[in-house]
């Protein structure tokens, strides 16, 4: 029971708004967009931190999180972000992205993004499905799965394989600090927690590109219970998206 | 054993039951009645207070709906797990 000796040990991060979202039940965006607010509170950022919202389902994150926010076109998150970040480099400039965003119409501004070594955090949400929209197939679907434009599961003879982002950025010179996490259990969101909150030193100590692509869950479009949801992301997903890091540059080595 | 509770805010709760799935004393459940959103929210039932405030709830919760508190132990020599410092 509540009493006098009890202390709060786990309370709402000041860096949300106090709103309820907008995303189903068992959507795995609230627990990124309350990972990246501890994170803006821990490093006491907030006042100087400049966010770039995506499209797709996190499209009103400018709505939730008590920060600067612009809005970017489809996939243009990261040019956005260049150009804020070259203006006011003192700022701290994040993008959310998902992976119809970031992976499909946004492929090229990553790749250059992170080419060019910007100095930006990337937050990639990678639920394997275009949410929003209805649960299209993404170029994150897995092989065989099945979304509404695939209905009898992605064939990758036809539509090809799924893309690895974090692998393939890992090889970019210009980025910094590569990982996957996932939000499929609490352990691995403290692990989540840790990444994202990396992601954000390398930019304050001006290290490069720096991108954590967390796998995360869509239960009404994946048309499974929330908790069926993680447990996909743990069965299905975890061996085609291997987690870990996968780029830390030598700059970056002593905040890991 | 430490002891802890949590409340659950009634209002942000959409009723995903993730919270019920990862209790390790299984004192979480989702209430018979509504919410003025429409959601039959999740609730401590826990007239054992065993309830350690382990925080596993709060951490899968999506909606931020749960807060965590936990007994002060007089003579603590351990460091505080608030979240903020």
């Amino acid at each position: 029971m509540l009493n006098e000796h009890m202390q709060t040990v786990f309370d709402y991060p000041d860096a949300l708004t106090p709103g309820v979202t907008h995303y189903c039940p068992g959507c795995t965006h609230g627990i990124i967009h309350r990972l990246i607010a501890e994170t803006i509170d821990e490093l006491g950022i907030r006042e100087k931190t400049i966010g770039v919202a995506p499209v797709g389902c996190s499209v009103f994150i400018y709505n939730y999180l008590d920060t600067d926010f612009a809005e970017a076109a489809h996939g243009r998150a990261p040019a956005m972000a260049t150009g804020i970040k070259r203006t006011l480099p003192d700022r701290i400039v994040f993008t959310y992205q998902g992976d119809g965003d970031l992976a499909a119409i946004g492929t090229a501004e990553i790749i250059h993004a992170a080419a060019r070594g910007e100095n930006l955090t990337v937050i990639f949400a990678n639920n394997a499905i275009y949410g929003m929209t209805g649960g299209q197939m993404a170029p994150t679907t897995l092989p065989g799965m099945r979304t509404t434009s695939s209905p009898s599961g992605r064939d990758v003879e036809v539509q090809g394989w799924p893309l690895k982002m974090s692998e393939l950025l890992a090889q970019m010179p210009g980025a910094s600090y590569i990982a996957r996490r996932s939000v499929h259990d609490p352990g691995n969101i403290n692990k989540t927690k840790k990444a994202i909150k990396t992601a954000f030193q390398v930019q304050l100590h001006q290290a490069g590109f720096a991108m954590v692509e967390v796998l995360s869950s869509c239960p009404t479009n994946w048309n499974v219970s929330p908790k069926d949801a993680l447990t996909f992301i743990k069965e299905q997903m975890l061996p085609y998206y291997p987690l870990g890091d996968y780029k830390i540059g030598d700059a970056i080595k002593t905040l890991v | 054993m430490a002891k802890g509770t949590i409340t659950i805010d009634e209002r942000r709760c959409k009723g995903c039951e993730l919270c019920t799935t990862v209790c390790p004393k299984n004192i979480i459940h989702m209430a018979t009645t509504f919410s003025a959103r429409g959601y039959r929210p999740a609730i401590l039932v826990d007239p054992n207070e065993q309830c350690t405030g382990c925080l596993l709830c709060a951490t899968i919760c999506p909606d931020v709906a749960i807060t965590v508190y936990r007994e002060i132990k007089p003579k603590a020599t351990t460091p505080s797990t608030t979240r903020n410092t």
